[in-house]
């Protein structure tokens, strides 16, 4: 039963490395850029939910704040990419890692300013329910974090493969200048990518928040989120769940049967593992490049 | 408008261009040597914090700079540079003239081993490997609490070299001496690698992988040895700033040093020595002026010291941003526009230094 208990609750921590590690991807997938900052987007998104929801702030109906939220993300989403990250359009993807990593400062800054730096969790109707499986008792809040992020991850992956924007968001990752040629509108479909992975995020944060306490720096979140991503293949949807569910999974089993200390270090060692034995992760999205 | 007239092909890769920039470097160095005559204990100790930051920018530039690739994790290398030259002298009894430069030597070794699995992928994948490397040692350096002190940290001995005392608070103007002479080595070796055929290979995976490839450049072989340089100088930063720091522990090289330093060389400007001194000025004396600024502002409003957390990290942020969006190749490319503008007088164009955008491609065919 032990173990059963340990693998659920790596599961719900692996889902919210999860949806964030599908924010990269959906940016890496159409944009080819990586946005560093996706973990503060996650904890933005968060805490604007936590501002409308929780009585010391706004007191607004659960079912209220999180849409809202979730909209705000991704008009946040979408107003920085055309304010900011279209005037990057072709400079170097490390101009973009760079720049994505001191809005992530500025970020957390600002939440810090607004929303001060002690941990507060989400007043949310998820938190500290109990759902019985049999003989098997589970929180509320780990089995929607699960069924959300299913949901979420098949969803964008028929939209990316099915739908006509989002084939068209491939293929104006594919090359740029080509599908400019073929009639995308390259930059309309960069600020709509923005805007889900916006949106992805303020879902991320908000399960996450319902489940535990967040704080400003609770984006530097995102860099375990990174590891999911290689590990299950960068730019693969599912691999980024995969991965999610991997590193979720790696930390909780390596606390209970190895020791705490290295319950941290383990996703990088497994990282590094990846790099070296299947370097495109494990959903591998890359071919060799012909000259 | 000066005109050089080149009479050899010595010209095209000599130290300096003409006499007159050599006279001005020959100045700037004797400054340089003379400063701890003008500074305050304080104020020279802020030169000497400026001056390690600008090595290390250097060593990260070479990799940043010089090849293109983008490292998240040079802190890790400062205190791979840092422990080794404690522990090699306390453990060992090595001299600071021995461990010093093995200390380089074994942060270099560290970095090839790293880069080797990640060289062979695109770019952004050693910028993700080493922002791992950076979050593991710090975890590391508790695991291995025998070796490295844990979370108690290591304490720094007094530098003899040849019987002369160095100590950063005994004698700081010996130490800032000290630091100097490695600056100036650095510079020197920087300077002598650019104008080797290797150093032309770093530019030509820099600028264009394919056609590198094509001229024979071994991509891998070179991004591997690029990083390996620019770790052993970065080691050698770390050693300086463990001495400089006294007492250092798995805290004092995080993640946040890491994202920093590459920050400074994007402020101080991409590709040139003069940008990783120019990007050190920034984040030395950044802190100081936000304390500055913040005395000035209570003092305004009448109430006590102001304390607000990270936001020196957000005012660093916002001025990346500013940088990253109006002036891409940072204050040293603002600096040569500003040159050329009064050197052309009246001939200077808006469009000079125009760079040309490129579109990309994935690498992904799925």
């Amino acid at each position: 039963m032990d173990v059963l208990q340990l693998v659920v609750s790596g599961l719900a921590n692996g889902c919210v490395y999860g949806l964030i590690a599908l924010g990269f991807v959906l940016i890496y997938k159409a944009t080819e850029a990586v946005n560093f900052a996706q973990g503060d987007f996650m904890m933005l998104g968060a805490f604007i939910a936590l501002g409308l929801t929780n009585q010391e702030f706004l007191g607004w109906p659960f079912w209220l704040s999180v849409p809202i939220a979730i909209v705000v993300m991704g008009a946040f989403g979408y107003l920085l990419d055309l304010f900011v990250l279209r005037r990057m359009f072709g400079q170097s993807q490390i101009a973009i890692v760079i720049l994505t990593i001191a809005l992530g400062f500025v970020l957390r800054f600002f939440a810090g300013l607004i929303w001060g730096h002690e941990p507060i969790s989400l007043e949310s109707p998820i938190a500290g329910k109990d759902v019985r499986f049999g003989g098997l008792v589970l929180g509320l809040d780990e089995v929607m974090i699960i069924a959300v992020t299913l949901i979420l991850t098949v969803a964008l992956y028929f939209y990316f493969n099915r739908t006509k924007l989002g084939v068209a968001m491939q293929a104006a990752s594919q090359n740029q200048l080509a599908a400019y040629y073929m009639g995308i509108p390259v930059m309309r479909v960069h600020s709509l990518i923005w805007a889900l992975a916006g949106a992805v995020a303020a879902i991320a944060g908000i399960l996450f928040a319902s489940k535990g306490s967040i704080d400003p720096s609770i984006g530097l979140l995102g860099i375990k989120a990174f590891a999911a991503a290689v590990i299950g293949g960068f730019g693969s949807l599912p691999g980024a769940l995969l991965g999610g569910l991997i590193v979720g999974l790696i930390e909780p089993f390596s606390s209970y049967y190895i020791a705490a200390g290295y319950s941290q270090i383990m996703p990088y060692l497994l990282l590094f593992l990846i790099l070296i034995f299947r370097p495109h992760g494990i959903l591998a999205q890359v071919h060799r490049k012909k000259v | 408008m000066r005109i050089v007239f080149k009479t050899s092909y010595d010209a095209d890769i000599n130290y300096f261009r003409h006499g007159v920039q050599a006279a001005w470097y020959l100045l700037l160095a004797a400054l340089a040597i003379l400063l701890p005559l003008f500074f305050d204990t304080f104020w020279l100790g802020e030169m000497t914090n400026l001056l390690i930051w600008a090595i290390a920018g250097m060593g990260l530039m070479i990799l940043v700079g010089q090849t293109g690739q983008a490292s998240l994790g040079h802190a890790a290398f400062l205190a791979v540079g840092c422990y080794a030259n404690v522990l090699l002298q306390e453990r060992l009894g090595l001299p600071f003239i021995l461990s010093f430069p093995l200390a380089g030597v074994i942060a270099g070794l560290a970095g090839v081993l790293i880069a080797i699995p990640t060289t062979k992928l695109h770019g952004i994948y050693l910028a993700i490997g080493t922002l791992a490397i950076s979050i593991l040692t710090d975890d590391l350096i508790v695991i291995a609490e025998p070796l490295t002190n844990g979370v108690v940290g290591l304490f720094a001995p007094t530098i003899s070299i040849f019987g002369l005392e160095i100590d950063r608070y005994g004698n700081p103007e010996r130490f800032y001496w000290l630091v100097l002479i490695v600056t100036i080595l650095v510079v020197l070796a920087y300077r002598n690698l650019l104008r080797s055929p290797l150093g032309r290979s770093f530019a030509a995976v820099r600028d264009s992988e394919v056609s590198a490839q094509a001229m024979g450049v071994n991509i891998a072989r070179t991004k591997a040895v690029s990083f390996g340089i620019s770790t052993a100088i970065t080691g050698l930063a770390g050693a300086l700033m463990g001495h400089f720091a006294g007492i250092f522990n798995n805290e004092t090289f995080n993640i946040i040093i890491s994202i920093q330093l590459l920050m400074m060389i994007v402020i101080g400007g991409l590709g040139s020595i003069h940008g990783a001194f120019f990007g050190a000025v920034v984040v030395a004396l950044m802190p100081q002026a936000i304390a500055m600024g913040r005395d000035f502002v209570a003092g305004l409003i009448g109430s006590g010291s102001i304390a607000i957390p990270g936001l020196e990290a957000a005012i660093f942020g916002a001025i990346l941003i500013g940088f990253i969006l109006f002036e891409p190749m940072g204050i040293y490319g603002r600096w040569v526009k500003i040159r050329t503008y009064f050197e052309l007088f009246p001939f200077y164009r808006r469009d000079m230094f125009r760079r040309q955008k490129s579109y990309l491609k994935t690498e992904r065919m799925r």
